[in-house]
């Protein structure tokens, strides 16, 4: 009898015959079309025409709506026009204040990463190009639903008018930083303006913020709860786990899935078979989900405002996948350049939400070049302002920070023994 | 003991509608170990319910409702199931007070049945207290009686930070004392399974002497300190037994002041040896008694291998290992 050898070499245990495979097993490791020095193409995206996507009502079974998961909703066209039946017809003031916090959270991403380049902070973490997403979503929620967002929702925090001051003095690890100092940068909380705590640890969140919903439903409450994932990390347990739980329990909050494209250097294939929506992981879950485009400031209104009914009505969960592009590196230590076309956030054929949003102001008539110069000037001095305000408490390195002893504070609510004796060993 | 968890649950479940829980068959079947049974009933579904099997979805749900305002006690079937959770519990529920300045806190009851001697196997058997007390944010619980189980159970619940709550799972129906081949002993005959009715709380961080002696200290919790009560008697040695009950923030002031007096101090675990609570306890006793001991300390523990099904008794510390480093502390 003739013995087949393995790769290595060695003599197999069985007959040459039992090796069936007409060729050798091959491992597939995914790899982006682009890389650096190639020309960037997104001509073979499935992008579904604006207004095309079909609006189910809020109480429409999961079943009936699987088309969305694969469908791409989006309300703005390429001449600036609200089309089909997800415009949300929203009034000009609430257009205009949408774009004035996009806005103004870009000029808080550029000066406080500028503030990093200039050693005043350890590290930053830009939202440019997403804007829309934290924005427009906080905007469809009431002011005191709950939120469990990733580090790329400074939106939620701007949109809600929590002091930019407080902002930075917590980029900065300052005298007046909320955290005491005790985390990286980007890593806000505020229970009053209904941000949860952000995590340096992927994906936990997204459950968590199920336990919220949980809890409200329990209640009997009428606040419902969002949360936010990037595509990398919805290739944690916890993203899973999210979905299960929610499901079970048909808990009251929108679970949106950032597809930005990129986790870090990895790109969104990684995380989901290439051709896969992030949105159709829902379907397996029973969840309706809803695949939007993210860079289109009516599209993630109406989308997240249709999910917030469907919770506030008992109906339970929605899985929303925002589909956009981060426009620039992953954090203050990463160059994209490194592993992506220069050029790439050009080629984005979804555009950026803050000009598409103004193109749609002023095909209304009520928005004009000059008003939208004159909106970034008026973001950039608010935002110098702030700065000034906020560098008067310190800046990382200062000495201006927390007193250290504060250090060895709030690991417990009441200081134990031992915690207490290390806080005297130390000397602070 | 397991009437008195359940009963800590009744109290805390009907005086505090915001106190509610779930986990794994804890629902209409009323737990694997029946610690929740009945409570569905009392209290309805929404407050005593299952969970899918998924340690690490339902903690994080715990930590979501903790942020909420709630005081969920989640139950995780086996202590050794509890690793899909570590995650959760070290880097979140831990935590969360502390990076955020305050803002949201985890005042959440994790409870598992834990340690081994009911041929349970390496996935049935385990006690990672270690693993907990070592993380800064969490306080470790593990209650030896049921009077204890219940007074502490209730202090955990009231806790406004997380606490890691393990019931050892051989003393569930009875104070055993590591003589596996002699019958079982009821709780109805040991003066401490009487529960009193009602509320009624033991504060956690406190130790208690469960036997005064003077020759040596002997440091256990949960079920070793049935052992170390039979060790002693059976060697005839004066030994003082610790019952640490919390094992952190442990209660120093009690370690201390038994081993000034006796001068020989013995460590008993269940768990591994290697990294165990035992190497933490040895470290204090040499920082804050040294002057006053007269011989090693001594760690009497599990083996360094997994929990080995066939293996138990040999595996299992129990009060012939216990009673031999009695008469080597007091040789040394």
């Amino acid at each position: 009898m003739r013995f087949a050898t393995d790769p290595f070499g060695r003599k197999s245990n069985l007959p040459a015959a039992h090796r069936r495979n007409s060729k050798p097993l091959s491992l597939r490791v995914p790899a982006p079309k682009f890389r650096p020095g190639d020309t960037p193409d997104f001509s073979g995206l499935n992008l579904s025409a604006p207004g095309a996507a079909a609006r189910p009502e809020i109480d429409a079974p999961a079943a009936s709506m699987r088309a969305l998961a694969f469908d791409l909703i989006r309300v703005l066209d390429a001449n600036g026009q609200a089309v089909g039946p997800w415009d949300p017809r929203l009034d000009v003031e609430t257009l205009k204040r949408g774009l004035k916090a996009m806005q103004l959270t870009r000029a808080y991403d550029d000066r406080m990463f500028r503030a990093q380049r200039q050693g005043k902070t350890s590290f930053y973490m830009k939202c440019t190009g997403e804007e829309a997403v934290a924005v427009a979503q906080t905007l469809a929620l009431h002011a005191d639903d709950m939120t469990f967002p990733t580090y790329r929702q400074q939106g939620i925090l701007i949109t809600r008018d929590y002091p930019l001051v407080d902002m930075m003095n917590q980029i900065y690890s300052n005298a007046k930083d909320p955290m005491l100092g005790r985390q990286l940068p980007v890593m806000y909380a505020t229970r009053e303006y209904g941000f949860f705590s952000i995590s340096g640890n992927l994906a936990t969140q997204f459950s968590q913020a199920v336990g919220w919903a949980m809890a409200s439903a329990y209640k009997g409450d009428d606040r419902i709860c969002a949360a936010w994932i990037g595509d990398g990390s919805t290739a944690e347990g916890d993203f899973h786990h999210a979905l299960n739980f929610a499901s079970v329990y048909r808990a009251p909050v929108l679970l949106n899935i950032v597809n930005n494209q990129w986790a870090i250097s990895s790109f969104a294939g990684l995380s989901a078979g290439d051709g896969e929506t992030f949105a159709a992981r829902a379907i397996g879950y029973g969840l309706p989900a809803l695949r939007v485009d993210g860079n289109d400031f009516l599209a993630v209104y109406a989308a997240t405002h249709w999910a917030a009914e469907r919770a506030r009505a008992n109906l339970g969960a929605t899985v929303i996948e925002l589909f956009t592009y981060r426009a620039e590196g992953h954090s203050t230590s990463d160059d994209p350049s490194k592993y992506r076309p220069k050029d790439e956030a050009q080629a984005w054929p979804l555009g950026d939400p803050i000009a598409r949003l103004a193109q749609h102001l002023m095909a209304l008539g009520t928005w004009s070049p000059a008003d939208q110069a004159a909106l970034e000037k008026a973001c950039e001095v608010q935002v110098r302002t702030a700065q000034k305000q906020a560098e008067a408490n310190g800046v990382l390195g200062s000495g201006q920070r927390p007193s250290p002893a504060s250090m060895f504070e709030g690991v417990y609510k009441e200081q134990p023994w031992h915690i207490l004796r290390q806080r005297q060993e130390s000397g602070v | 003991m397991i009437q008195a968890l359940n009963s800590a649950l009744d109290v805390m479940m009907a005086r505090d509608p915001d106190v509610l829980t779930f986990g794994e068959d804890v629902g209409y079947f009323g737990g694997v170990f029946r610690v929740t049974e009945g409570l569905q009933q009392r209290y309805g579904a929404t407050r005593c319910f299952d969970a899918p099997i998924s340690e690490a979805g339902l903690v994080a749900a715990a930590i979501g409702m903790g942020a909420y305002g709630l005081r969920p006690v989640v139950e995780i079937q086996f202590a050794d199931y509890i690793y899909p959770a570590f995650d959760q519990i070290v880097s979140e529920a831990a935590r969360l007070r502390y990076r955020s300045a305050g803002e949201f806190t985890s005042p959440i009851t994790i409870r598992t049945p834990y340690g081994g001697g009911i041929y349970g196997g390496q996935t049935h058997s385990q006690s990672p207290e270690a693993l907990f007390a070592h993380v800064a944010g969490l306080k470790v619980v593990i209650p030896s009686t049921p009077h204890d189980a219940k007074g502490l159970l209730i202090a955990a619940i009231e806790e406004d930070d997380p606490v890691i709550f393990l019931e050892p799972k051989r003393i569930y129906n009875g104070p055993f004392d590591g003589h596996h081949d002699r019958p079982i002993e009821p709780w109805s005959r040991h003066p401490a399974g009487e529960t009193p009715e009602g509320y009624y709380r033991i504060p956690l961080g406190q130790a208690a002497i469960v036997r005064s002696g003077s020759a040596v200290t002997v440091l256990a919790y949960g079920t070793m300190v049935h052992v170390a009560l039979a060790a002693a008697l059976e060697s005839g040695i004066d030994a003082e037994i610790l019952d640490l009950r919390t094992i952190w923030p442990v209660d120093i002031e009690a370690i201390v002041a038994s081993v000034k007096k006796t001068g020989r101090c013995v460590i008993v675990h269940e768990a591994t040896r290697t990294s165990g609570f035992g190497a933490e306890l040895a470290a204090l006793v040499q920082e804050h008694c040294f002057y006053h001991l007269e011989a090693p300390i001594a760690r009497v523990t599990g083996w360094d291998t997994p929990y080995p099904h066939v293996f138990e008794w040999e595996y299992f510390p129990g009060p012939a290992r216990v009673g031999a480093a009695l008469r080597r502390v007091l040789e040394g």
